[in-house]
């Protein structure tokens, strides 16, 4: 009788302090979430905070003034961005796309185990690698920093990337309809181009624009490629200037005028990253709903 | 895809053409010493001749020296004169241009000592030799009686990249002392013996700026458009020198009859009453031969520069060159094709 | 007969324009020992634990550089990993759908933001605030221990390991979500059946299954805070020497490659750094292979 009495009042002591440690475990790992998110909030606070007050119009339309003269824009580095990311798309993308189809309609082949292991490395390259690389085949032998060997280094971070997400949407898609395609009598390749590819064809864009996203806001390949100017983008054989790059320059230069420009420069790059994110998330939600609908 | 491709091909060349097409560029690399002038330089000459735009990027004296040689860039800059076993490499004989003259001084961030510091040769070298290690020492307090210095440690910034502003400082501290001579030595890249590297003058500035306690050395226009406190040097004469127009242009007179026919001369350590002991030529480099427009572009740059840019640099802390070296200068100029 | 052809014609198309994958890969392999072979044949493997980096005297070694990139990279997973397991674990367990979808998106959304702006945020605000307030307070209290000794100078090897921290997190949240999620609901059932406790059966039924994948998701992350460069470079402080102390300035293989590739004078110089380059890229490589392996093996 008093040994059971003992051993329940132990038992719910035990029960307590069991109840206890779940408390504070599952607080911490409420805690640990928000500490995680902490940083993004600052991130974009500073950053809007700091950028908005030197965005208005001459921010796009004008270019960088020298030393000591006040207002200027970075008008050549957006431009020079997005010529930078279009010209490494087109021709990163075909690339990308092409090893994305063949990795997931010819598996059986050597030869596709050899291109899937080169994706999945050439994705762990640093990307400063890739810089030295473009500035060795291209920046030296063609006698000039220019905006070619730039876009060529982005659009090799930008090939695995796209590879791997193609890859992943054409598995999702089902074999008996490539098989109704075939029983329709169909080359194979008109079933993979009009029914497997395009029928996806909101994936595979999703992963294309994810990667632009991506290497819009690369720095480090570009510093001794694409090296940067003062002036408007004057052709592809030339040096051009990009966002990453100047606000580089301009983060760790002294100058007052500078750093704002820097930090209006991050604001732009990073509403023109987030938005991308935001839409392809958007794409992606309303497609998934469509398909339990169906 | 066709359709896109065509379109984003228009967008590309859109974009390109937003520039005059006519225009002929002309690029360069360097030194980020005198790149405050040169950028003012640049965005000025455009103005006066339309036909001609001329990008630099101060990417560090070695880097301008080495782009050079690996002829990705049009024209080169640097503070310290290229060696002779560098000059052997190119394949084209390159001419040193001395453009404008310029100080490294050193800057620190003190709050609360309002006068300026003043240093001798070997408080200097014992500090970026890691021989003074708080701001409160007996030998700085020695040189500087009547100013209270904290107990903080003193936090050397030096360049991460090759830089002519380290030649010439390295160049400077070899000169005063042996101990720094032979365990250091001097060149754009050196082994520093502490501290911490910010990437171009801008870097070191904007370290010293925000770090209470940090001493560096940089080009002193960065020094003085940060409003940050420059140290009087003692110089071979035994004055303090604080650096200035006069000062540099005084280190630079007693070289002037000594010149060499290359121009390639270190001033640091000069002798004169007021002259400033880090003073240094900043230089272009160009080839004698190059593509016929860009070499008469440039060459009209260079006359321009000779002329009315000498004008701009006071404003921006740099010293005018020498009469009498601009005739020098200006006969060498006709060389270049 | 026709259509026959035709798929072959479309399967080489395909081979030529994948096959450029497979075509940089050796190229980027080829160029770098060619850029850095005079260095290697100088220097040989003792590079790797030479620390002395001088161009004066053209003596390199790339110590410093290998021992602040793998310290930075693991002080940054000492953060990132505990934190990505707590958050991935919050979020699969605990959280209701709508916060979880919140959340998750919002630690997605880290991943997103490019670099430099790390790097600016980081040299004005984060610098400050370890200069100003945390490395005085650590100095002060564990002065005596040799990790937090030294001028507090706010920009060094702990600001960068704090950055890269923050940029690892979601690259380990995401596969940690992933592995939690492939746990089957009757292991937890059976956990919360035996009488336990929600936390109990989270270590009990979530964690212990999942070490294996936990660790491939860290070497994942250490992947990606080998190669990271601008943010690092940006407050890392760029100092070519080893220092015990978190607080000291340092150098990663990257950075170095940053700050003086384009700068460097002497052909021994680039050389080096071309060396510091390859080793960079022989060691993302692997890093990446054995992550691979471990994630892939799980997910089959």
């Amino acid at each position: 009788m008093n040994t059971e009495a003992l051993s329940e009042a132990l038992y719910a002591k035990l029960d307590r302090r069991r109840m206890w440690k779940n408390r504070i475990c599952l607080g911490l790992l409420g805690f640990a979430s928000l500490v995680a998110i902490l940083p993004l909030l600052f991130i974009l606070y500073f950053v809007f905070l700091r950028g908005l007050a030197g965005l208005n119009l001459s921010f796009f339309t004008e270019l960088p003034k020298p030393v000591g003269e006040t207002g200027g824009g970075l008008g050549n580095a957006v431009l020079g961005t997005l010529v930078l990311v279009t010209t490494g798309s087109m021709i990163g993308v075909p690339i990308g796309i092409a090893a994305g189809v063949y990795l997931s309609e010819f598996k059986r082949s050597r030869y596709s185990d050899y291109l899937r292991s080169s994706v999945e490395l050439l994705a762990g390259v640093p990307s400063i690698i890739l810089g030295i690389f473009a500035y060795a085949v291209i920046v030296v032998p063609m006698k000039g920093f220019s905006a070619f060997a730039g876009s060529l280094a982005l659009s090799v971070i930008l090939i695995p990337t796209v590879a791997k997400t193609t890859e992943e949407v054409l598995k999702l898609v089902p074999d008996h309809i490539r098989e109704a395609g075939l029983a329709l009598g169909l080359p194979r390749w008109r079933v993979i181009l009009s029914v497997v590819l395009y029928g996806s064809r909101s994936g595979v864009l999703t992963g294309v624009m994810l990667g632009i996203a991506r290497i819009s806001g690369e720095s480090a390949p570009l510093l001794f490629t694409a090296l940067n100017s003062q002036y408007w983008p004057k052709g592809i054989f030339q040096p051009i200037s990009s966002l990453p790059v100047q606000i580089y320059t301009y983060a760790i230069s002294p100058f007052d005028e500078w750093t704002q420009l820097a930090w209006t420069g991050s604001m732009v790059l990073v509403i023109l990253v987030l938005v991308t994110n935001l839409f392809m998330r958007a794409l992606i939600a309303s497609r998934g709903q469509e398909g339990h609908k169906r | 895809m066709c359709r896109l491709y065509r379109f984003l091909i228009l967008f590309n060349l859109c974009a390109y053409s937003y520039a005059h097409s006519a225009v002929i560029s002309i690029n360069g690399a360097g030194a980020t010493f005198p790149y405050p002038l040169y950028s003012k330089w640049f965005s000025e000459y455009a103005k006066i001749d339309t036909g001609v735009e001329i990008n630099y990027q101060s990417i560090g004296s070695g880097g301008g020296v080495r782009q050079l040689l690996e002829n990705t860039i049009d024209f080169g800059a640097s503070d310290a004169p290229m060696k002779d076993e560098q000059l052997e490499k190119a394949k084209i004989h390159i001419y040193h241009f001395p453009t404008v003259l310029g100080a490294v001084v050193l800057t620190y961030n003190l709050p609360g000592v309002e006068q300026d510091l003043r240093l001798n040769p070997e408080v200097v070298s014992d500090l970026f030799l890691g021989k003074i290690i708080y701001w409160n020492d007996p030998k700085i307090i020695a040189i500087n009686p009547g100013i209270s210095l904290p107990d903080t440690p003193v936090m050397i910034v030096h360049r991460s990249d090759g830089s002519g502003t380290s030649a010439v400082f390295t160049d400077y501290l070899s000169k005063i002392s042996l101990e720094w001579k032979s365990k250091v030595g001097s060149g754009p890249a050196v082994k520093w013996p502490l501290g911490i590297g910010g990437k171009g003058n801008e870097g070191v500035t904007g370290f010293v700026k925000n770090s209470p306690g940090a001493l560096g050395y940089v080009e002193l226009l960065y020094a003085e458009k940060n409003h940050l406190k420059v140290a009087l040097l003692k110089n071979a004469d035994g004055n303090f020198i604080k650096p200035d127009a006069s000062s540099i242009t005084e280190a630079a007179a007693g070289f002037l009859k000594e010149m060499p026919k290359d121009f390639r001369v270190s001033i640091t350590n000069a002798k004169g009453k007021n002259a400033y002991p880090i003073s240094s030529f900043t230089y272009l480099l160009i080839y004698k031969k190059m593509v016929q427009a860009k070499g008469n572009k440039l060459k009209s740059f260079l006359n321009w520069s000779l002329g009315d840019g000498q004008r701009m640099a006071a404003s921006l802390f740099y010293a005018p060159l020498p009469d009498s070296l601009i005739v020098k200068i200006r006969a060498q100029l006709k060389e270049i094709d | 007969m026709n259509s026959y052809s035709g798929d072959r014609r479309f399967q080489n198309f395909l081979r030529v324009l994948s096959s450029l994958v497979i075509i940089v890969l050796v190229l980027i392999t080829i160029y770098l020992v060619k850029l850095s072979w005079p260095a290697i044949a100088k220097f040989g493997p003792s590079f790797f634990w030479q620390t002395d980096w001088d161009p004066v005297k053209e003596q390199f070694g790339a110590g410093a550089f290998i021992f602040g990139t793998v310290f930075s990279s693991l002080l940054a997973l000492l953060i990132a990993v505990p934190l990505s397991i707590s958050v991935a674990l919050f979020l699969t367990e605990l959280a209701p759908k709508r916060v979880a979808g919140v959340i998750g998106f919002m630690v997605e959304m880290l991943a997103a933001i490019p670099s430099v702006v790390y790097g600016l945020w980081g040299v004005f605000f984060l610098a400050p605030l370890l200069r100003l307030y945390i490395q005085p307070f650590l100095g002060r209290n564990f002065g005596w221990f040799f990790l937090f000794q030294g001028p507090p100078y706010g920009i060094g090897m702990f600001a960068a390991s704090v950055i890269l921290a923050i940029m690892v997190t979601p690259t380990i949240t995401a596969i940690c979500r992933e592995i939690f999620k492939a746990v089957p609901e009757t292991q937890r059932e059976a956990a919360l059946g035996l009488g336990s406790t929600k936390w109990e059966m989270i270590t009990l039924a979530v964690v212990k299954s999942s070490w294996s994948g936990i660790f491939g998701a860290s070497i994942l992350g250490l992947g990606r805070a080998l190669g990271e460069t601008m943010a690092v470079t940006m407050l890392i402080g760029n100092r070519n020497e080893i220092s015990a102390s978190l607080f000291a300035p340092g150098q990663t293989m990257a950075s170095v490659i940053a700050n003086e590739y384009a700068e460097a004078g002497s052909n021994m110089h680039v050389a080096a750094l071309a060396y510091v380059g390859l080793a960079l890229f022989v060691v993302s490589f692997l890093v990446n292979l054995i992550a691979r392996r471990i994630v892939v093996r799980l997910r089959s």
